[in-house]
């Protein structure tokens, strides 16, 4: 690890005052990317902004839709009450991020600001068509998600809470890549009043949408309707692990098991 | 006064008190005064030609102490890293042995191949310097694949070794086995790749290196196995330190697995640094840095063939295989998928007829040499593989040709064809016993209710034999070792009768801290908790060849046991002067010297006593003192071997492979301590199911990275991966070791791979799939079915 400046600010505009104004500074929420990389000295941030000391980011809130604080831990969302009794699949969706240490520090606005293309989180924010609340404005999550660790994140915009709206069904399934556990595919599939969405993770260089098998749920919310549905090949992720065509056919395969899941 | 806890008990272990409690005392705890930071520059190229270093900016680095390079150990005339052993081929010219030096001089051969140390005051000040090295290298293509690397035309690592082949080497009778083909009613084929696995102890490697002018004495605190081999290595054949100058230490290690048995240019390296700059120097590697320069293991690519009879008997095997190297060779190196591979290929099988080629190739990757088991995982696996392979070709089920073709109980001592001859063994036995304890008259119900899941489910058999307990000195060095393989031991009465042993293996996870003091508290009657065992320090123990190769106990423990013998006999001695009576009706039992058929007797602490205080004493013809050492060198290897038997659940969607059930009965010999060996059971099972399924040290070609850097690609196996498994022994006593063990360190490793693959092409047989690569991933199984179902549905 290489030295850095360490701030901890205790409100919200200080905080996005520091990352404007400081060069190559970083925020740093659970840490659980960010550390690594700073201990393999691959990143050199030139000071880190702790987010810990915020008023307002930690817990969970009800109403017509579910808002999450950026700084609640994932060992928090999957042991909710609220979040299990209203979108069992997000409850179930965090109790598959990582392992227990991950779970107790990594956040979940943590986790969506650095939108790694195998982690769980996105799948479940685009699939369920949330909000992403930040310091300036509000982000849909369609239009959120721009590729490989990229978002519409702007400088100085610090991401305060997820708002989620309620589905009438939702499942997540994910098949983990053997070593690392994030998802080698997940697929996040959730029915509302107004249609189903589906969302991939894990698959290709980020989260995307599969519009043929919204259709085709839409109409029969059922694994059977999508069985059918093959994933083109191009542009998904061939790596050690598995080739594209591999990914794809576990798109179908996990798309059919979030349904089941979605069905309960 | 506490209890005699002997042989065949199972008390907690002794040393988990210290570890469990966060008292451990590792290297990276150790610090020493004015101890400076070291780091090794490696290269991030798999082959290129090192053309210069400039080290200017980094000499002007805040904190630096020094930065060395190749050109210094040059400068210094010290030596390379030296193998242990010198194989030769079937004309025998040895091996080609290029040099391996410690820092690279010239070239760089694999990716973590170390091009420079630099020293700081601290480890962030040496890891910033390092990064002001500049370093100008050639880049040239790598070879990393062993039918790459000895193609025509393939990179070639050294001028002087054409087609990158170090030897080629071969065991057997080639004409007896083709005259048997040519008998053969059928022959079974099977071409196999081993995959290259990465040892992954819990603690990573780390060495502190202090010199004393005062006494030119030299101490180094190494991760290692064997620290009397590594003062020898490294001192007499590297450093050229004196031994009575060199003391080496290795305190508690985190696990070796084989990844610490070898001696690395990291010690030499940084125990020539430390006199240089007059400081002690650590170094402790990352996880990352480790999967770069810890030895590999296995890396075969093998084409078998069976010969058999018209009734499924064997009568011939024919075994041709390409063995990666690596870079370099390592301590063992050559040694593994040579003398530790052929000598295995008969099995627990009655095969007339062995032979057996192995090309040993040098390629851009890590060194590869010993990991657990090395040599006899690999040997089982092509044999327990291709059984199963003639088994379905002839339509003979697999437990029968396995039972055709086994050596009975009574056939043994059994001579193979190749060099080994077993002392004891009842392989049927373990097979009755597994076959029982695995419920297997009841997996076609298993099975039926898998099928209605629409899942697969597979039993997997593995019948097998290693050779443990390295080694027999003469056998070894007719096969090229360069040093004896035997092991020492001191039983040091001390006056009020407790008992410390010095021992020249190494327990790094094994337990020896317990079984040691079962062995003496059995023998000499003193309480378990008066027995401490004393390893890995060249001062304080006498000598010693380490920990690997299943030896702790086999040979160690012998050594152990005779001395023992000795502190006996001496006291003998001391109490017929005591009790006034001959020495030949001195009787030894429950830690009490009696006078035979009389009640007059005196206790192991009376006579202990005697010994250090001996104011009534036979000094006329005895010496003072109760302490006496015993070298053992092992008359035989020894044959433990077993019968496990694996069943998997297939999921064809996604290709996934669950272990469901695992059975193993092994004949280990005589149990010290049930617990402990079932432990190194179930760990050595784990380590075999990861082979099996989940890991793969896999490189790039062209380039030679490394893309299974981390433990983010590289899969180990975990407590979730695994079925509760059922153990047990069925034991026959080896008739030459003191106490009729036989090792268990490896047996798990060795047995298990040939069960889980054996079980997953038994799940998918019915759709034409005859062989599995290892490991089974999701994704080679899913591929698999989309090839092998196509023209199985078309039928």
């Amino acid at each position: 690890m290489k030295p850095f400046a360490y701030h901890q600010p205790d409100q919200i505009p200080d905080a996005a005052k520091l990352l404007t104004s400081i060069e190559d500074s970083k925020l740093v929420a659970g840490g659980m990317t960010l550390i690594p990389t700073l201990k393999q000295r691959l990143a050199n941030p030139a000071a880190l902004i702790d987010l810990s000391k915020l008023p307002g980011l930690k817990g969970i809130s009800d109403g017509a839709a579910i808002t999450i604080g950026a700084m609640t831990p994932h060992a928090e969302v999957a042991a909710s009450k609220l979040v299990q009794a209203k979108i069992p699949a997000l409850a179930a969706l965090a109790s598959m991020i990582g392992d227990p240490a991950v779970r107790s520090r990594g956040t979940i606005g943590g986790s969506v600001a650095n939108n790694d293309p195998a982690a769980d989180y996105p799948a479940g924010v685009l699939g369920l068509g949330a909000t992403i609340v930040t310091s300036a404005r509000e982000i849909l999550a369609d239009k959120f998600f721009l590729g490989l660790f990229e978002t519409a994140l702007q400088s100085g915009e610090i991401i305060t809470a997820i708002r989620f709206p309620l589905p009438l069904k939702a499942g997540y399934a994910k098949f983990k890549a053997p070593a690392s556990r994030y998802a080698l595919v997940g697929v996040f599939v959730a029915k509302f009043a107004d249609g189903v969405r589906v969302a991939v993770t894990g698959a290709g260089p980020g989260v995307f949408r599969v519009p043929p098998m919204e259709q085709a749920l839409s109409q029969n919310f059922d694994p059977s309707a999508i069985a059918a549905i093959k994933i083109d090949t191009d542009g998904l992720t061939s790596d050690i692990h598995a080739e594209a065509d591999y990914r794809a056919h576990l798109v179908t395969v996990m798309a059919k098991r979030a349904v089941d899941a979605a069905l309960g | 006064m506490g209890n005699v806890i002997g042989i065949g008990a199972a008390p907690k272990r002794k040393e988990d008190q210290r570890f469990l409690t966060g008292r451990g005392n590792y290297v990276s705890d150790i610090k020493r005064p004015g101890m400076a930071a070291g780091v090794f520059v490696r290269s991030p190229h798999g082959h290129a030609i090192l053309r210069d270093i400039d080290k200017s900016a980094a000499l002007g680095a805040p904190g630096i102490v020094a930065v060395l390079t190749g050109d210094d150990v040059a400068a210094d005339g010290l030596g390379s890293l030296p193998c242990g052993w010198g194989i030769t081929d079937a004309k025998g010219v040895p091996m080609k042995e290029p040099p391996f030096p410690m820092l690279a001089q010239g070239k760089v051969r694999f990716v973590g191949d170390m091009v420079a140390f630099v020293v700081a005051e601290t480890v962030e000040q040496a890891n910033s310097a390092a990064e002001l090295l500049a370093i100008d290298y050639e880049v040239l293509p790598s070879v990393v694949g062993v039918l790459d690397a000895v193609h025509p035309g393939a990179p070639q690592l050294f001028d002087d070794v054409p087609n990158n082949v170090c030897c080629d080497w071969e065991l057997g009778d080639k004409g007896a086995v083709e005259t048997a083909f040519r008998k053969a009613a059928h022959v079974a084929k099977l071409s196999l790749v081993n995959n290259r696995l990465i040892g992954n102890p819990m603690e990573p490697r780390a060495a502190i290196a202090e010199y004393e002018p005062g006494t030119d004495r030299y101490t180094l605190w190494s991760t290692s196995q064997f620290p009397h081999v590594v003062r020898f290595l490294m001192g007499a054949l590297v450093l050229k330190i004196p031994q009575h100058k060199l003391r080496v230490v290795a305190p508690d290690v985190g696990g070796g697995f084989g990844v610490k048995q070898f001696h690395y240019g990291e010690e030499a390296v940084i125990t020539w640094a430390a006199r240089r700059v007059m400081r002690p120097i650590k170094w402790v590697a990352s996880r990352s840095e480790g999967y770069v320069s810890d030895r590999h293991g296995r890396d075969h690519v093998t084409e078998a063939e069976l010969a058999l009879d018209e009734t499924g008997k064997f009568l011939a095997f024919r075994v041709k295989t390409l063995a990666n190297m690596g870079g370099y060779l390592s301590t063992f190196g050559p040694n593994i998928p040579t003398n530790l591979y052929g000598p295995l290929l008969s099995g627990v099988y009655t095969m007339p007829a062995i032979y057996c080629n192995v090309k040993v190739v040098f390629t851009n990757t890590v060194p590869v040499d010993a990991y657990r088991g090395a040599g006899r995982p690999e040997a089982t696996f092509v044999l327990e593989r291709i059984v199963d392979v003639a088994a379905a070709e002839m339509g003979i089920d697999r437990v029968e040709i396995r039972r055709r073709n086994m050596i009975p109980k009574e056939a043994y001592p059994y001579q193979t064809p190749v060099l080994v001859q077993y002392d004891s063994g009842d392989p049927m036995g373990c097979l009755d016993g597994a076959l029982v304890a695995a419920d297997v008259k009841n997996f076609g119900a298993r099975k039926a209710a898998s099928q209605r899941k629409g899942k697969f489910r597979g039993l997997g058999y593995s019948t097998y034999v290693e050779a443990c307990g390295l080694a027999p000195s003469r056998f070894a060095g007719r096969l090229g070792a360069r040093g004896g393989l035997y092991e020492s031991a001191t039983v040091r009465v001390h006056p009020t009768g407790q008992v410390t042993v010095m021992i020249g293996t190494h327990n790094h996870g094994q337990g020896h801290e317990t079984t040691f003091a079962q062995i003496v508290s059995d023998k000499l009657g003193v309480p378990f908790e008066n027995v401490d065992i004393v390893f890995g320090d060249t001062d304080r123990v006498q000598f010693g060849m380490g920990t690997y190769g299943s030896r702790s106990l086999v040979v160690g423990g012998a050594a152990l046991s005779k001395a023992a013998d000795k502190v006996i006999v001496k006291g003998k001695k001391i109490a017929a002067h005591l009790l006034e009576a001959a020495e030949v009706d001195i009787q030894f039992e429950a830690g009490k010297f009696s006078v035979a058929g009389t009640d007059r007797t005196k206790t192991f602490e009376e006579i202990a006593g005697a010994a250090y205080v001996p104011h009534d004493y036979p000094l006329e013809v005895l010496e003072p003192g109760l302490e006496e050492q015993a070298y053992y060198d092992p008359v035989n290897f020894t044959y433990p071997g077993g019968c496990h038997i694996a069943e998997v659940e297939v999921d064809p969607e996604t290709g996934t492979v669950t272990l469901v059930n695992y059975t193993a009965v092994d004949d280990v010999g005589t149990v010290i301590n049930p617990m402990i060996v079932e432990g190194q059971l179930h760990g050595g099972i784990v380590q075999g199911v990861g082979q099996a399924l989940y890991e793969n040290a896999v490189y790039d070609d062209g380039s030679g990275q490394l893309l299974s850097g981390s433990l983010m690609d590289y899969c180990m196996p975990r407590a979730d991966h695994l079925p509760m498994m059922k153990v047990a022994t069925h034991s026959t006593l080896c008739t030459h070791t003191p106490m009729g063990v036989k090792g268990c360190g490896e047996v798990g490793t060795i047995g298990s791979p040939a069960a889980v693959i054996n079980a997953v092409v038994d799940a998918l047989s019915h759709l034409g799939v005859t062989h599995v690569d290892m490991p089974a991933t999701p994704n080679r199984i899913w591929r698999l079915l989309q090839n092998a179902s196509l023209p199985v549905a078309a039928e």
